[in-house]
């Protein structure tokens, strides 16, 4: 069955819950550090991309606007993480054990090595300490950086939450447009606050961006049943229609980024504030979703479970546990 | 290797390492159909383990019924569930039903009565828990019982299996900044002894014993029941084929999960977490490829 048939048989249905009480927990992450750290892993992870390229074709003022983002960023965003943590001092735990089957440990593996190796190329290239060095650090950062931008989305996919796991095929690629979206903002604002500096790069990364960003945002709603509503109403619905205007605006005004300088900076300006509503409306809708029992009733109806039907059919006209939750 | 992350898996420790003479799994049978509310369980689970009450809320009441403990959390492993549901004058009903049908107890059909499903939900102790596979510090661990438990010592308060657990049974308490959740009292297996839950309930409704053992028994009861005039009754989490690979502590339930507040069919996150990588993988190619698109161009 196509699953767009779904969506619209679905709200139809009448489910019977536990007094209309949540089946989940809700998640215990909160804003702003989730959706801070989501935002700056990828501004770090495509940065240090965005940093390399520029090294490898001579252009100096990106290459180091790049590094420097990219360092700044991956530490910004630890700081957010540690904060997040019931015992921040245990956050080396972390580092206890690698497991594949934890997006976290792998997660928290691929941020250690990303920091370190996008520390040392934006630390060498402000001081001129051990240049070669810090080109080979920059030059591996470009490896790192793909991946902590997208393995976030791997991290919420990888849950019960129906908002997060239902979105798993085009996350990731929310993900990487917003993240190169962010990076080409960056390179916007630091080329047009430095004379002479070649804005071209930054902008077509602002506009490819954009483009993927909001291509998988309506793909992702599209591709999910009832559960799609969660992005579309409450705040995460509001950030999401944010998002929706902010991010072509920045990308109509990175197309002229090249002539003038204020529409470079009103396009960095712009494209951030949409990579930051995308990513604080991505983590809204998770909550959402866990909160009222129908997301998980539905979706878990909706699959061909050969669990459910063996299940017998419920005693005709045996009222709900409580009430039924629309 | 297989089935490490969905489906049947015969050898739960061993699959986690654990030596080939390492004690059988056990697990909990909850038969809800004779349940009678008394949240012995709860009780005896909170001195057992020493659950505090940190809110101070031990005595507020839901006013949704005679639950209230409300759900499963960091510092409730045994909850009771009371439905209270209308149930039709059945047409043949069976001696169960027609006593049921029978409110006021005069011997008639009244055409139609209240029915209470009562219920001690618990931790599942998942074949593939969901919480133990995206724990990054190793705190939560597989036991030699093929139990899953979180070693306070390890715990750094990530949450993550708060999010990934599918029936909603693991909780971080937020005075302590750790998760918490029923260990099957580990402490008390390694002694010989059973949980202080299935030890304290006065109908057996919560039994204890090997897995396989408890399996055989449930589906006598399931028959009885059955012929009793409860066609609707059913086992949940017992089969080894669902989503999770089957459950540690499986139920007999008179009605649909749902309304127990428990998820109709759970899977385990981690089914997907190939498929997610791979789109990841694929994402992370598609973003390096977008930058260097826009580097290829000529200067300007």
């Amino acid at each position: 069955m196509k699953r767009g048939a779904e969506a619209e048989m679905v709200p139809e249905a009448e489910f019977r819950s536990y007094y209309g009480r949540p089946i989940l927990k809700i998640p215990r992450w909160k804003a702003p550090h989730l959706p801070a750290y989501l935002y700056l892993g990828g501004l770090s992870g495509a940065s240090a991309v965005m940093g390399a390229a520029a090294a490898v074709t001579g252009r100096r003022a990106l290459a180091r606007a790049g590094r420097v983002t990219a360092a700044a960023a991956a530490m910004g965003g630890t700081g957010f993480l540690v904060a997040e943590l019931g015992r921040p001092e245990r956050f080396l735990h972390m580092l206890r054990v690698a497991k594949p089957t934890s997006p976290m440990s792998m997660g928290s593996w691929l941020l250690a090595a990303h920091s370190a190796l996008a520390g040392a190329a934006a630390g060498s290239d402000l001081t001129g300490v051990a240049p070669g060095l810090g080109a080979t650090a920059g030059a591996a950062s470009a490896l790192t950086g793909p991946l902590l931008a997208t393995y976030s989305a791997v991290l919420l996919a990888d849950t019960a939450v129906p908002a997060w796991h239902e979105a798993y095929r085009e996350l990731p690629f929310l993900f990487a447009g917003s993240a190169l979206a962010s990076a080409g903002a960056a390179g916007l604002a630091a080329t047009a606050l430095s004379q002479g500096a070649d804005r071209g790069p930054a902008a077509r990364m602002a506009v490819l961006g954009a483009a993927l960003e909001l291509a998988a945002a309506v793909q992702l709603e599209r591709g999910m049943g009832l559960t799609a509503e969660t992005y579309q109403q409450g705040e995460a619905g509001q950030m999401m229609r944010a998002a929706r205007w902010l991010t072509p605006a920045g990308a109509v005004a990175a197309l002229a980024a090249r002539r003038s300088r204020a529409a470079a900076l009103a396009a960095a300006g712009l494209l951030t504030a949409g990579a930051v509503a995308t990513r604080v409306g991505v983590f809204k809708a998770g909550p959402a979703s866990a909160a009222d029992p129908k997301y998980i009733i539905a979706s878990q109806r909706a699959t061909t479970s050969r669990n459910w039907r063996r299940f017998p059919p419920a005693p005709a006209g045996a009222g709900g546990g409580g009430q039924s939750s629309r | 290797m297989s089935n490490r992350l969905y489906g049947p898996l015969a050898d739960v420790s061993g699959d986690a390492g654990y030596a080939a003479d390492h004690p059988q799994r056990v697990g909990f049978f909850t038969d809800t159909s004779v349940c009678i509310g008394c949240k012995a369980c709860e009780v005896a689970c909170k001195e057992w383990n020493g659950l505090p009450d940190p809110d101070g809320d031990a005595l507020t009441l839901t006013g949704m019924s005679y639950d209230n403990t409300g759900a499963l959390g960091a510092n409730s492993w045994r909850h009771v569930a009371f439905i209270e549901q209308a149930v039709p004058a059945p047409a043949d009903g069976g001696d169960l039903l027609a006593a049921l049908a029978d409110s006021d107890g005069d011997g008639d059909d009244d055409g139609g009565a209240t029915r209470w499903l009562m219920a001690s939900d618990v931790c599942k102790h998942c074949t593939h828990a969901a919480c133990l596979d995206v724990c990054p510090t190793g705190a939560l661990v597989r036991t030699e019982f093929g139990t899953v438990i979180v070693q306070p010592d390890v715990c750094n308060g990530c949450a993550y299996c708060v999010s990934a657990c599918p029936f909603g049974v693991i909780d971080r308490r937020e005075d302590d900044g750790r998760a918490w959740k029923c260990t099957m009292c580990y402490d008390r297996l390694r002694g010989d002894l059973e949980p202080a839950c299935a030890t304290a309930c006065p109908t057996d409704s919560i039994q204890f014993g090997p897995l396989d053992e408890l399996l055989a028994i449930a589906q006598t009861r399931l028959d009885e029941v059955r012929q009793a005039g409860v066609p609707e009754a059913r086992l949940y989490g017992e089969d080894p084929e669902d989503g999770v690979g089957g459950t540690g502590a499986f139920f007999l339930l008179l009605d649909e999960p749902e309304v127990y507040g428990l998820p109709p069919d759970p899977v385990v996150t981690t089914r997907d977490l190939p498929a997610m990588w791979r789109r990841a993988g694929l994402a992370a190619a598609t973003l390096a490829v977008g930058v260097a698109v826009s580097f290829a161009g000529r200067r300007s």
